[in-house]
């Protein structure tokens, strides 16, 4: 997998932190394997959006990547509540149902930005840094492929 | 069944498969079924809800899922290992999920349901609204089935009529 110029925290030059949610163990690797190319550290990891929310306040991570369709409680719901408790909170919905009303669905309810399924991993990182803003720098490393 | 209903699932699967199998997919055969499904080897199925009702099985041969899911985990997997299925349900998922968005743009409004193992050796015999159409994918690592049963749920299109009225 391609590797990236490492995206830190800019207050204290540390990784980004995720909580990667989805319900598919299989797309939960997948990203897992992506933010390690971002330099970027997985806090936890949730299969459903109750788990998501209390793994939320346990690790307070910088970013989440969530899924919209998983058993319990869906990802749209889970990101509202999230953001209910913690504005600050940055997720990023990711999902194989890309239509518009989902999306504007997402947006409208705190999520700051979607990304459609089967991820790319250039694209993510655009996005992860674009949400991240002022709060994320890219580290400057030699031969780094982005 | 439309083929206009169809299409989306076709472009859905070859632009997923090709993505991540980093390889060109060739549509190799294409039938209608009318008996019982069967299965070939690791199934996924994911349901549909809403304007169109049905569901959309990904079916692989157990070896062609293990060689699918050892590449994207970018490790020989053993047949007997979780990830393999758990590959082949989010492989269903994204086709899916990328094919009824599609549909969406044109206006068929849906509920994409999780994805179920499909373990049954046969599953229901397709009825005369219910549809199914075979479709094979011949990639670098072995042959992908796709089975797509759907059908209009009346009632919906006929509210969406009258609304629109």
């Amino acid at each position: 997998m391609e590797q990236f110029a490492p995206v830190k925290r800019s207050k204290d030059g540390q990784p980004v932190r995720y909580l990667i949610v989805d319900d598919s163990v299989f797309a939960r690797k997948n990203l897992a394997r992506m933010i390690e190319t971002f330099g970027g550290q997985v806090a936890a990891e949730a299969g459903d959006g109750l788990t998501a929310i209390s793994e939320f306040d346990r690790t307070h991570p910088d970013i989440v990547l969530m899924d919209i369709t998983m058993p319990q409680m869906e990802g749209i719901e889970a990101a509202e509540r999230i953001v209910q408790q913690h504005p600050e909170a940055r997720i990023v919905m990711v999902s194989s149902v890309g239509y518009q009303e989902n999306i504007v669905a997402a947006l409208q309810r705190g999520a700051r930005h979607f990304v459609q399924k089967p991820v790319k991993p250039e694209v993510l990182y655009e996005v992860i840094k674009y949400v991240l803003g002022e709060d994320g720098t890219v580290a400057n490393v030699a031969g780094a492929g982005a | 069944m439309k083929m206009e209903l169809i299409q989306p699932f076709i472009n859905a699967a070859d632009a997923v498969l090709s993505q991540g199998l980093q390889g060109t997919t060739q549509v190799s055969n294409l039938t209608m079924e009318e008996d019982a499904y069967r299965r070939k080897g690791v199934a996924g199925m994911v349901a549909l809800s809403g304007d169109i009702e049905g569901r959309i099985i990904l079916d692989l041969e157990p070896q062609t899922a293990v060689r699918v899911a050892s590449h994207y985990a970018g490790a020989e997997l053993p047949e007997s290992d979780a990830l393999v299925k758990e590959t082949i349900f989010e492989l269903a998922n994204q086709v899916v999920g990328n094919a009824v968005s599609a549909l969406n743009d044109q206006g068929f409004h849906f509920r994409v349901h999780p994805p179920l193992l499909l373990t049954a050796e046969e599953g229901d015999k397709t009825s005369e609204d219910v549809e199914a159409l075979m479709i094979c994918f011949e990639t670098a690592m072995g042959e992908i089935f796709m089975n797509v049963a759907l059908r209009h749920n009346k009632k919906r299109m006929s509210d969406h009529a009258v609304m629109g009225a």
